[in-house]
């Protein structure tokens, strides 16, 4: 089902109908079902929702890695817009041309800084090797664009660092290396999976000034995963809430903060610190979400209705589609009309 | 990281310290005693005492192990009480079947195994690996020298492709020695080419779930080089550990693939040497025996400190 | 820990056909063996002199040796001595092991002496201790298991060890050192139940390997005396035969290898089901 998200222009990344399977012991899983999402050209789109959402399902769907082999796609179709102005669909592309975009066109970073680099390679090796798979450099000129990268992200000293090793820098380093790794190709569409959760909150800051100046420097679009709503206010332009494998909400990040209409958002945007209620006796209470997230087998209705305070006697039966209630606002409620 | 080195080298000296004590009280346990035996039923009492005067067996067990232990020390293994030489000539003599048994049993068994548990690692759940599995586990069962007897059976004397047992004559030449040992090369090969097997299998799986592989893929990489550089090149200490040290285990182990071929290596020296109690050859040939492996182990620890970076910077 | 729901670990031993269709094979070798003396179609003992290096037959389904006596027969007695032999490894090296284990990983001032005479010990190749250790011990059947069950003693205890130390530290060990509970009474409880899944693990390969080595042992004649007919020796004796009859090889050969195959893939089948965490190559 199409659904006009209010673009401009035509979005570099479309996703549509997204559907991803998981073979386990116990059975299929569907962890992300009928997803629709876009990324304009040179603009941020924020992925939010909490564990369990289906969003790093999601993006590893795009970049194809999804662990195999008990992760498939099932259906839908991501279509890519290539420099030269092709549609790809990404679903079904034969493996060597989905390498040829990986780490290319389209670069990721990842959550784990620590965990995410070589041990045994140097930071500046492993950015080169990608530089000459993809750029066709000789070693020279291929290192010294790697120390070219690392200087970009503003890592001091950088020839220097280039010959060191992940253990030898900071968690923030390390999370700037994996940036410079993926910028080092100059990909059109950057995906970030969480990239500062495991960070403290000053590196944070700065790595998501980064991102946000690279992307205006290079004319990049950047797909940010997060769960934290004050960091989608900060660097969003556009933002998709995902609940249980499937898209609730979407909007314009200004719509989103100032009317929100799926109770979930509303509920996420009640949980920030900075909504936080005092209680007679004086206490800060910061609210949450009672329950948990439903398990992705599928159970019939709306996926939200048992956590929801507005759910009413119909919820629980008829699954609500995606609708197009405001311009340029999609929501996913049977009741939205009426909150 | 020298003072690692330094601790694991004195560890190894404990280690060694401990075989020799046990090696020594343990072989003088056993009931029997060399000088009777070499000269069989008809000596007398005086025979017997004279002879062992002449190999100090006379003397207060302690002071034999201190005076031993001080001659080992220094690299002095002693005299064998029957082969008329000195026990590291002996156990010299027979280094070459031995040696080079272990060494082509160990290539053809790393030949076997790196390359099928790196497959069957990438193909997890494949019809392939269920197949390297299950043969690697079939040839962990298998005694080898009843594999060893069914080969001699098939291709020496069935097919006459290759030569029955021994080693060759005297004088032949290395190419010669080098057939005789095709046979109980493969036998040892592929009975150890099952815990090489696993043993890659496990230490691929591991590295392959490794956030670093994950970003590796990301950035566009061929399967091969992922696999190869980024998964094989941080598995590669822990697989040539398993290499090492098993090949270390044919040294003496092979001792009943040596029996079935008739080959003259270490391991029939030891087992001749204690069925006549032939102290010093025992002593010294086990301690060879645990040396070579107590240093093969610390020299693949002293390797891996060296090669990991993480250490060394 | 996984022991509790019995339930749901035998739906997961029916789901896994192979290691169900291992455990079978298994159990009907060992009832051929316990019930021979019952079921053996002659005796083992029993010579024929006409009858002498039959080829399998419909009266000798495994064909008859060189004096005449039946090799079926033979093989089912030999299990009885093959994996009683092993059985009883298993038994002592488990005791002696685990208690060694237990101790190692709980008390630091033990582990640092024990892991060296583990370390010792397993320096030397299994047969060549073993054949050692006979000839301080003599040669008998309760002398191999003696034997044996010292070689692999020091495998069972690194692994008890390992485990230990791992249990150790978890946080219902320490809380309940804190309300005073007895070291011996979290020893032997609070640890050994947790670590009771890889000790049966080890205890699958240890009979695996034990028969191999009491075959390797018997083959030698270093072994068992020829009186106790066990696997090893039927090949041994059967060697020079192996051109005109090799069946009189051939089957005990395939009698060890079904045993220990089973018990491998027994073993391994059980790492997987108890505790999908420990499926590294141990």
């Amino acid at each position: 089902m199409t659904v006009a998200l209010g673009a401009v222009s035509e979005p570099l990344l479309a996703i549509r109908d997204l559907a991803v399977t998981f073979r386990t012991e116990e059975g299929d899983t569907t962890p992300v079902r009928g997803v629709d999402l876009d990324v304009l050209e040179g603009r941020t789109t924020a992925l939010v929702g909490e564990s369990g959402s289906g969003k790093s399902v999601t993006s590893l769907a795009v970049m194809g890695l999804l662990p195999r082999p008990a992760g498939r796609i099932a259906a839908g179709s991501i279509l890519f817009r290539t420099a030269a102005g092709q549609r790809l669909d990404l679903v079904g592309l034969p493996a060597t041309e989905m390498r040829r975009l990986r780490g290319n066109a389209i670069a990721m970073i990842f959550q784990e800084p620590m965990t995410s680099l070589n041990p045994v390679l140097t930071v500046g090796e492993q950015i080169a090797e990608q530089v000459r798979l993809h750029m066709g450099l000789p070693r020279a000129a291929a290192f010294a664009r790697a120390v070219e990268m690392l200087g970009f992200v503003e890592i001091p000293d950088a020839r220097r660092r280039a010959t060191d090793y992940p253990h030898q820098m900071s968690g923030g380093m390390r999370q700037r290396v994996m940036i410079a790794l993926a910028m080092s190709c100059n990909p059109r569409l950057l995906i970030a999976d969480e990239p500062t959760t495991a960070l403290d909150v000053t590196i944070q800051a700065q790595i998501l000034a980064l991102i946000d100046r690279l992307r205006r420097d290079h004319g990049m679009s950047v797909l940010f995963i997060t769960h934290n709503l004050g960091v989608v206010a900060e660097i969003a332009d556009h933002v998709t809430v995902m609940y249980a494998g499937e898209v609730v909400e979407s909007a314009p990040v200004r719509d989103l903060f100032h009317r929100p209409r799926h109770p979930y958002t509303n509920a996420l945007i009640d949980c920030l610190p900075a909504r936080a209620v005092r209680a007679p006796d004086g206490r800060k209470i910061v609210r949450s979400i009672p329950g948990t997230v439903a398990s992705a087998f599928a159970a019939p209705g709306c996926k939200f209705a048992p956590r929801c305070v507005h759910a009413a006697d119909g919820c629980a039966t008829r699954h609500p589609d995606l609708g197009s209630g405001v311009e340029g606002h999609a929501i996913r409620c049977l009741r939205w009309r009426d909150l | 990281m020298l003072w690692m080195i330094a601790r694991r080298f004195i560890g190894m000296i404990l280690v060694m310290f401990i075989v020799a004590t046990m090696v020594f009280f343990l072989t003088r346990l056993a009931p029997g005693d060399p000088a009777s035996l070499m000269l069989g039923d008809q000596a007398t009492a005086d025979d017997i005492d004279r002879l062992r005067k002449v190999y100090g067996l006379d003397r207060p067990i302690v002071v034999q192990y201190v005076l031993w232990l001080g001659e080992v020390a220094r690299g002095n293994l002693g005299q064998s009480i029957y082969l008329q030489r000195s026990v590291l000539q002996a156990i010299f003599e027979r280094t070459e079947p031995t040696f080079f048994l272990a060494l082509f049993s160990i290539s053809i068994a790393s030949a076997i195994g790196i390359p099928s548990g790196i497959v069957s690692a990438v193909w997890r759940g494949s019809r392939f690996d269920q197949v390297v599995s299950g043969g690697a586990m079939l040839a962990a069962s298998i005694p080898s020298f009843w594999l060893g007897l069914l080969f001699i059976q098939f291709f020496a004397v069935h097919l006459r492709w290759l030569p029955v047992a021994g080693y060759g004559a005297p004088d032949a030449t290395m190419i010669e020695r080098l057939f005789h040992l095709i046979l109980p090369a493969s036998v040892l090969g592929i009975v150890n080419s099952a815990l090489i097997t696993r043993f890659t299998r496990a230490s691929m799986l591991d590295v392959l779930s490794e956030d670093h592989v994950r970003t590796a893929r990301a950035k566009g990489l061929s399967e091969v080089r992922v696999v190869l550089r980024h998964g094989l090149g941080n598995a590669l200490v822990p697989i040539i550990t398993v290499v090492g040290l098993t090949a270390a285990l044919l040294v003496g182990g092979a001792i009943v693939t040596e029996t079935v071929f008739g080959l003259p290596g270490i391991g029939n020296l030891v087992v001749s040497a204690v069925l006549r109690r032939d102290y010093p050859v025992i002593q010294g040939a086990l301690i060879v025996i645990a040396g070579i492996y107590v240093l093969i182990n610390f020299a693949i620890d002293v390797l891996y400190t060296i090669v990991d970076p993480r250490v060394t910077t | 820990m996984h022991l509790s729901t019995s339930r749901a670990f035998l739906k997961r031993l029916f789901r896994r056909r192979l290691v169900l269709f291992a455990a079978i094979v298994l159990v009907v070798i060992v009832l051929a063996a316990i019930f021979a003396p019952l079921i053996a179609p002659y005796s083992p003992t029993s010579m024929r002199v006409t009858q002498r290096l039959r080829p399998p037959s419909a009266m000798n389904w495994l064909g008859t040796d060189e004096f005449g006596r039946d090799v079926l027969t033979r093989v089912m007695y030999g299990g009885r001595a093959s994996l009683g032999i092993g059985m009883a490894v298993v038994f002592a090296s488990m005791a002696a092991g685990t208690t060694l284990g237990l101790l190692s990983g709980y008390y630091r001032a033990l582990d640092g002496i024990i892991m060296r005479f583990v370390d010792a010990m397993m320096s030397l190749p299994d047969i060549l201790l073993a054949i050692f250790l006979l000839a301080v011990l003599g040669q008998s059947a309760a002398n191999v298991v003696l034997a044996l069950a010292i070689v692999y003693t020091p495998r069972v205890t690194r692994v008890v060890r390992g485990s230990t130390l791992v249990v150790r530290e978890l946080p219902f060990v320490e809380a309940a050192r804190t309300i005073g509970v007895s070291t011996r009474r979290i020893l032997t409880v609070h640890i050994l139940l947790n670590v009771a899944s890889p000790i049966m693990v080890q205890a699958t390969f240890i009979f695996a390997y034990a028969v191999l080595a009491e075959a390797g042992l018997s083959f030698l004649g270093t072994g068992a005396p020829p009186e106790v007919p066990t696997w090893g020796t039927m090949i041994a004796s059967g060697q020079q035969y192996t051109d005109r009859a090799v069946w009189l090889v051939l089957f005990p050969g395939i009698a060890i290898v079904l045993s220990a195959l089973c018990l491998q893939l027994l073993g391994d089948g059980l790492r997987d089901m108890l505790d999908p965490k420990l499926r590294k190559a141990l």
